[in-house]
């Protein structure tokens, strides 16, 4: 410090370079410098963070709904079904919980009407009903309750997702023409005139508010029966259709609860007649609500109420048992001839610059590969868990080499020296000593690959399995198809309720794919040595 | 270890040894267009359910990937059926010849498309013309073909709204595109156009006016929603399951409704298709009942299954000759 003072300074420079003011505002900068990097980096983590959050919360708020499913509860008469089972075949098991659920309503009697009443029950309601009396045969001949899912958008509606509707208003002093058919109503004042034009009635001649089908609906409970109100006005009168039927006429000016169905009867895939069955029904103890077990012990189905993942995720379990299979031993093999055994030459280390490319390679072109390879020249089935196996296999096989390679590079050379020392073989220093204390690494590196394998579906579009497959895969030749391509199908699916089912299926694939993390990091924190 | 490492690769030599030799195929295999697999997966399903066979096998590859595969020749590793959005070409049925196999043509009903916007935005009338100044890369402005100078609706047609024009619409893999095209721009396609190039009509504006948004109706559907001022270019079905969030335009003065469609008025629609392997029929089990399944009033009439899912369905008289044409296996082309 003293020899740079005591050396001759330039002109216009002052004493110390440190201190001086150009030497405060250049360390000042560079302050600024790490605290906005600093800022930067936080505001970074803070983003991703936020992403995921909201990409997690959409998920979650959108999947809930579909682990819980309403079904319905009938009493359904067996005794027209055969006591043999070999007589069964072409029964109309369907047509018995119809017949179950019409005897509930027996008002409904045209053919219209009674299409649509079969619409809140799930059209598999009959297979259901056929695997129990197979499962049970002692059913047939009684009556017997039986417990089955409703249509997706019935069971949408009771989950609130289908149609909105405003809090329900209690009516004083409300008369009614007759207990069915066509009515006429009388309200005490005419509020429900003002109600009706503000919820979209189209305006009529002669004071009078018509409700078609754009407009909300109004469904009137009373006397024991519903009236759908149709037109309103002049005053305080009204018209409407019962709905369902009343006890008697109302000619006493009796109380009443209006419900108002905000979502007009034309946007919604849900009728007003519809809405009023399912909540008799409801009111009846009729239709339960519970955990969706159909979601997570059946295949797919084209019914968004019968689709399930268990197929898929049994299709992902074959595929996944064959590229371990194959992937693991041929990838733990060829990391320690690489390591341990082979000359480092040119060609070795050709092998390894290929090696690392292919670890790079998009996983398109291992399907492509797979198609000419398996399909076409070996002739092995479409669609089958055992070609995908094979295909994402040698997708995987790169990375569990380069796993390896750098678990076994990491044990330290004194450990192979001693074994060689006190007179062991090459193979049984890498087999007794370097392989054991590598294979936590090799473990990871096999893990994450076969995470990575878990969430593919490029190279499986090219050999069929991305594909429509109801049945459950009963073994690694049979069709299959696998989590990641169950859940972009559902995704194509029209029918709103398969949304929910997506974001679903998608929280069940990240469930498998924490669960293998977890194996990783808990595998490499406990059997981890470090030197 | 040693013992692991024998075991896991004994295991995998056994398994590729077993791979070769595949039995016997007792599944039906469908591959073809992503337009008909709804419905093809629906009357699968119905199929398997009837517990006589297993639930056929459905792929959606596309029209013209399906024709590929179809086509390839008779055996276990080919498909029996293949979905289309259109009907086979005729350089595919050579194809086909050429590999032995012989199709059965089942036209299944009809599917429209649907320009539609959300509900939230203004419903407009729409005809074919005006559709097409909007969409295509070139039009005619006083008798010169120019690059599609319209930014706005309202600089087509003072009726339309002052809105920017944004058509959210499929790309040029899918057989939605290739019907659009057809059944939109080439029947509106202006005479000096046509007259400058001859491919020009089906050129579509790529300047950002229109664009391409992926394969996956579901995606459009949620853009809309987003996006009040654009419109959406789909298949009914679409529409018809999304009801409350958005509404279908007038084409030539017709809404597209499920009535309109049936009965033709509605201009944008068109036919569905199924082929069958002839050669497969009698070889792979549940290859007739499934035909029968599909053309079954209970599946493609009117009031079947297939309609709930949004499956147009074929005029009464062209159903009963259609089902009766599959019974019997009748050869296309023929």
């Amino acid at each position: 410090m003293t020899d740079i003072t005591a050396a001759p300074l330039p002109p216009g420079r002052t004493p110390s370079i440190h201190t001086d003011a150009a030497a405060k505002s250049r360390l000042k900068s560079r302050y600024g410098a790490e605290m906005r990097f600093r800022w930067l980096g936080a505001g970074a983590i803070g983003l991703a963070a936020l992403f995921l959050l909201l990409l997690l919360s959409t998920i979650v708020t959108q999947g809930l709904p579909a682990f819980r499913i309403n079904s319905i509860t009938l009493p359904v008469n067996l005794s027209a079904v055969p006591a043999d089972p070999a007589a069964r075949a072409g029964f109309d098991y369907a047509g018995v919980v119809n017949d179950a659920l019409g005897a509930k309503f027996p008002d409904v009697t045209g053919r219209q009407e009674r299409r649509l009443l079969r619409g809140i029950v799930s059209t598999g309601s009959g297979v259901i009903l056929r695997q129990q009396i197979e499962n049970d045969a002692s059913l047939a001949g009684k009556t017997v309750d039986v417990q089955v899912p409703l249509d997706d958008f019935a069971d949408l509606y009771f989950k609130g997702l289908l149609a909105e509707s405003a809090a329900p208003q209690q009516l004083p002093g409300v008369t009614v023409s007759a207990a069915s058919g066509d009515v006429g109503v009388t309200f005490s004042d005419d509020a429900i005139a003002r109600l009706a034009r503000s919820v979209g009635a189209i305006e009529a001649e002669g004071g009078v508010l018509r409700l078609t089908s754009g407009a909300a609906s109004l469904l009137l409970d009373v006397g024991g029966g519903t009236v759908k109100l149709t037109e309103v006005g002049p005053g305080n009168m009204a018209k409407g259709t019962v709905y369902e039927a009343l006890d008697a006429s109302v000619s006493t000016a009796s109380p009443a609860v209006l419900r108002t169905i905000t979502t007009p009867e034309a946007s919604r895939k849900i009728t007003d007649r519809e809405i009023v069955w399912l909540d008799r029904l409801k009111a009846d103890g009729a239709i339960t609500s519970g955990w969706n077990t159909i979601f997570f012990t059946s295949g797919a189905s084209r019914e968004a109420e019968l689709a399930g993942v268990w197929g898929a995720v049994v299709g992902s379990f074959l595929t996944l048992i064959v590229t371990i299979a194959v992937a693991f031993p041929i990838g733990v093999a060829a990391a320690i001839y690489l390591e341990e055994f082979a000359p480092k030459n040119r060609l070795t280390s050709l092998i390894e610059v290929n090696i690392n490319n292919l670890a790079a390679v998009p996983s398109i072109v291992f399907g492509l590969l797979g198609l000419a390879v398996f399909l076409n020249f070996f002739g092995m089935p479409r669609s089958a868990p055992v070609v995908g196996g094979l295909v994402l296999a040698l997708m995987t096989l790169p990375i569990i080499i380069i796993a390896g390679r750098a678990s076994l590079r990491a044990v330290p050379p004194s450990i192979r020296e001693a074994a060689l020392g006190i007179g062991a073989s090459k193979v049984q220093m890498v087999f007794h000593h370097v392989l054991p204390l590598a294979m936590p690494g090799i473990m990871t590196g096999t893990i994450l690959g076969m995470a990575h394998a878990l969430g593919e579906t490029a190279p499986l579009l090219m050999i069929g399995m991305v594909a429509f497959i109801v049945d459950i895969p009963g073994g690694f030749t049979e069709p299959a198809t696998i989590l990641p391509v169950q859940i972009f199908m559902w995704a194509d699916f029209p029918e709103p309720a398969f949304q929910q089912k997506t974001s679903a299926a998608i929280m069940v694939l990240l469930g498998f794919l924490i669960l293998m993390n977890a194996i990783a990091v808990i595998l490499r924190k406990r059997f981890e040595r470090r030197w | 270890m040693k013992k692991f490492l024998l075991a896991a690769s004994a295991a995998s030599l056994a398994l590729a040894a077993s791979m070769g030799v595949a039995a016997a195929r007792d599944q039906i295999q469908i591959v073809g267009s992503s337009t008909v697999f709804p419905f093809t997966t629906a009357v699968a399903e119905k199929l398997g359910q009837g517990g006589q066979f297993k639930t056929p096998v459905v792929e959606s590859t596309g029209t013209g990937g399906g024709m590929k595969l179809f086509c390839a020749g008779v055996g276990e590793n080919t498909p029996d059926f293949t979905n289309a959005s259109r009907a086979m070409k005729s350089k595919e049925l050579e194809t086909c010849k050429a590999g032995g196999v012989t199709p059965v043509e089942i036209k299944v009903g009809f599917d429209g498309i649907v320009l539609a916007n959300s509900k939230a935005g203004a419903a407009v009338d729409l005809t074919k013309d005006q559709i097409f100044k909007a969409l295509a890369k070139n039009v005619a402005v006083d008798g010169k073909v120019v690059a599609n100078p319209y930014v706005n609706w309202s600089d087509i047609d003072a009726s339309l709204p002052a809105t920017k024009i944004e058509v959210l619409g499929p790309p040029p893999t899918s057989g939605t595109r290739d019907a659009f095209v057809e059944l939109v721009m080439d029947a509106a396609c202006q005479e000096e156009v046509k007259a400058a190039n001859e491919k020009g009509c089906g050129e579509i504006r790529e300047d950002g006016a229109f664009i391409e948004a992926g394969e996956n109706d579901n995606l459009i559907v949620q853009k809309l929603e987003a996006n009040t001022n654009a419109f959406g270019i789909f298949g009914f079905s679409f529409l018809d399951q999304n009801a409350d969030k958005l509404q279908g335009h007038k084409v030539d003065g017709v809404e597209p409704t499920f009535e309109n469609i049936a009965s033709g008025d509605y201009g944008v629609s068109r036919s569905l298709f199924i082929y069958a392997k002839k050669e497969h029929v009698g070889v792979i089990p549940g290859m007739a009942e499934f035909i029968a399944e599909y053309t079954n009033d209970a599946a493609w009439g009117p009031e079947g299954y297939l309609a709930d899912k949004g499956l147009i369905p074929l005029p009464d008289a062209d159903r009963a000759k259609v089902a009766e044409e599959a019974k019997a296996l009748k050869p296309f082309g023929s």
